[in-house]
């Protein structure tokens, strides 16, 4: 029993409903939301030690036992997502204060991003597959009302194709549900494992793990990523970022999770799928991020060839392609909000999205120049940004499942992915500077939460020894279910 | 916009939203060991006042119940969560809940429990949004 487990989802719903009594105290709001995104970060961190030392740990919510009770389970990588996640989101939120505009800010912003908050870690850290449906709902319902924030044409256009699509992925995941219950008669995540292993993963578990499958792909964006680019690109960038970070990260952990601790009996159907799938969206999304001259179209591009690489390494299921998936997940938690801030601020001082209509940023916005390369480089994996360490242990474990075909394309995908972002960069940053006339806005309180995010990344690609050991647990965790499955069901059953 | 004339549901409907708040208060303490609880008594206290709405029109009763029911709803969740805190507090799981009888004047033994407070939460929570919804909905603004 930790108790420590509840607060991540627990404080954020606590302090979003205080925000809801106290409406229009705007610095309050500011305020608090900023303590509580730290203090998830420093519960995160308290976490990580723990289950260093005692390894994973459970919660029993209301003293019922799993399996037949509500289990809040945290192993490393649940946990160190918990802790990517909350610095995202506290960066995202400080660049919202400079950039959102008081009407949106006033409307329960606020608030809507701590609900968020508490589904994104309800997700994560929950140890049953119902209450994952149900921490997916609360993520969704606060994105419902995020995305169609201040109601302009194109968000209203584009939130009614993006709440029809979930609904309609929230469905199929109930039946998938359903049906996984009728067949083993529990929910819970390790008794599920369990009861699959004892049974043997045979056709028809294997047909409803592809159902699961599909559910989590369109949710991840990975191959059915069709609604992703628009949706992303509708609402303002504060907002957009901690999307694009973290609501696909979602998905792609609903995956992870799923195909490591229940469905890993028939490797050669399913990991071979997810493979394909990754491959095919690493190549589609990098031919539209190649294709496009529209910076947000590039950005969102880009979401899914990300997406795509995580599950390559995913797909290996070698220890070493665990550990670049882990690595390059929390990598890209954080490279993508960053990307999404910078492009982001460039529109916001262009005011136009059409790359070839900017020229010469960094005369006049040197620093926002430098981060973005840094930025660009990170993302296409160069040494010795955080990057290149995911990549190549991603490469290294798809070629030692001698899914050469994978870790090729994840490479050559890698080379498009440089050029995509090398065009915004050169495109916007180089050339003669446009007249002084069209540097109407300034920068202010912008560039901080994008310092943050940059500094990050060099931190983690040039101290990748510190987090190397939770790295590694979470990984053999992630292959070796028997500590997650002992530390649910207390070592009966 | 011409008065109707309904004299019939304005009287039985005043006689019927009491009756209707009396079962949905029924409905809610029953629910801590029979079919009920906080989210069926709460829907049925909304339906009471839905019922005033349509008789009476949304901005008379407005008027006469002055609440912000998107903070009724935010207190009814903080109420919820805060129960669970409760539990943490006294070195047990969040949620944990405890139970005892106690005697009292008048109702004699009478079971006490905290998850009775949960309800409460719920309940709120369940008024505060189902309310909200409706006079969105029905506001013609």
């Amino acid at each position: 029993m930790n108790n420590l487990l509840v607060l991540p989802i627990a404080v954020p719903v606590i302090v979003g409903m205080v925000m809801v009594i106290f409406r229009n105290i705007l610095w309050l709001h500011r305020l608090l939301s900023l303590l509580t995104t730290a203090f998830i970060g420093i519960v995160a961190v308290c976490l990580m030690d723990q289950i260093k030392l005692t390894g994973v740990q459970a919660l029993y919510l209301g003293g019922w036992k799993a399996p037949f009770g509500i289990t809040l389970a945290a192993d490393m990588f649940a946990v160190l997502l918990v802790l990517v996640t909350a610095i995202v989101t506290f960066c995202c939120l400080c660049y919202a204060f400079s950039s959102l505009g008081m009407e949106r800010e006033k409307y329960y912003f606020y608030p809507l991003t701590l609900f968020l908050l508490a589904g994104v870690n309800g997700s994560f850290l929950t140890g049953d597959i119902f209450n994952l449906f149900v921490c997916f709902e609360v993520m969704l319902v606060a994105s419902y009302v995020l995305i169609s924030l201040g109601g302009t044409k194109i968000q209203l256009r584009e939130s009614v194709k993006y709440i029809l699509i979930n609904m309609i992925t929230s469905s199929l995941f109930l039946v998938a549900i359903a049906y996984l219950y009728a067949m083993l008669g529990t929910l819970n995540l390790a008794h599920l494992s369990v009861r699959v292993a004892a049974a043997g993963q045979d056709g028809l578990l294997t047909a409803v793990s592809f159902l699961f499958l599909i559910v989590f792909s369109i949710k991840a964006g990975l191959f059915l990523f069709f609604w992703l680019p628009d949706s992303y690109s509708a609402p303002p960038t504060a907002i957009a970022a901690i999307f694009a970070s973290l609501l696909t990260k979602v998905g792609v952990y609903a995956i992870i999770r799923m195909f490591s601790l229940v469905f890993y009996h028939d490797l050669s159907v399913t990991h071979l799928f997810i493979g394909i799938l990754a491959a095919v969206s690493m190549v589609l999304g990098a031919m539209g991020a190649v294709a496009y001259w529209d910076l947000k179209k590039i950005l969102t591009y880009n979401v899914v060839v990300g997406v795509g690489f995580i599950l390559a390494g995913f797909a290996s299921f070698s220890l070493v392609g665990m550990r670049g998936t882990v690595y390059y997940l929390i990598h890209d938690m954080i490279v993508k909000a960053l990307l999404f801030l910078l492009g982001g601020t460039i529109i916001h001082l262009t005011s136009t999205t059409k790359i070839k209509e900017m020229s010469g940023l960094i005369r006049l916005h040197p620093q926002l120049g430098w981060m973005f390369f840094v930025a660009a480089l990170s993302l296409s994996g160069i040494p010795p940004l955080s990057g290149f360490i995911g990549k190549i242990f991603i490469t290294k474990g798809t070629f030692q499942s001698e899914y050469f075909w994978l870790g090729s394309i994840g490479l050559l995908t890698s080379l498009m992915v440089l050029y995509s972002v090398m065009k915004i960069f050169m495109n916007a940053f180089w050339g003669p500077a446009l007249t002084e006339e069209t540097e109407k806005v300034t920068t202010d309180g912008l560039l901080l939460p994008i310092a943050i995010l940059t500094a990050l990344t060099i931190a983690l690609g040039l101290g990748a020894e510190v987090i190397h050991e939770y790295v590694d647990i979470a990984a053999a965790g992630l292959l070796d279910s028997q500590g997650y499955i002992d530390a649910v069901l207390g070592g009966k059953l | 916009m011409k008065e109707p004339n309904d004299v019939i549901l304005r009287t039985v409907s005043k006689v019927a939203v009491v009756i209707i708040l009396t079962f949905a208060i029924n409905l809610f303490i029953s629910g801590h060991h029979q079919p009920g609880g906080g989210f069926i008594g709460g829907l049925a206290f909304v339906a009471a006042i839905v019922l005033l709405f349509l008789v009476y029109g949304i901005e008379k009763v407005r008027k006469n119940i002055p609440v912000d029911f998107k903070k009724v709803a935010g207190t009814g969740v903080l109420i919820a969560v805060f129960t669970g805190v409760g539990g943490m507090i006294n070195g047990k799981p969040f949620l944990y809940q405890v139970f005892g009888h106690v005697n009292l004047p008048f109702f004699g033994e009478t079971e006490m429990a905290t998850a009775v407070l949960f309800d409460v939460g719920v309940a709120l929570a369940v008024i505060g949004t189902s309310m909200t919804i409706i006079m969105s909905i029905g506001d013609d603004r």
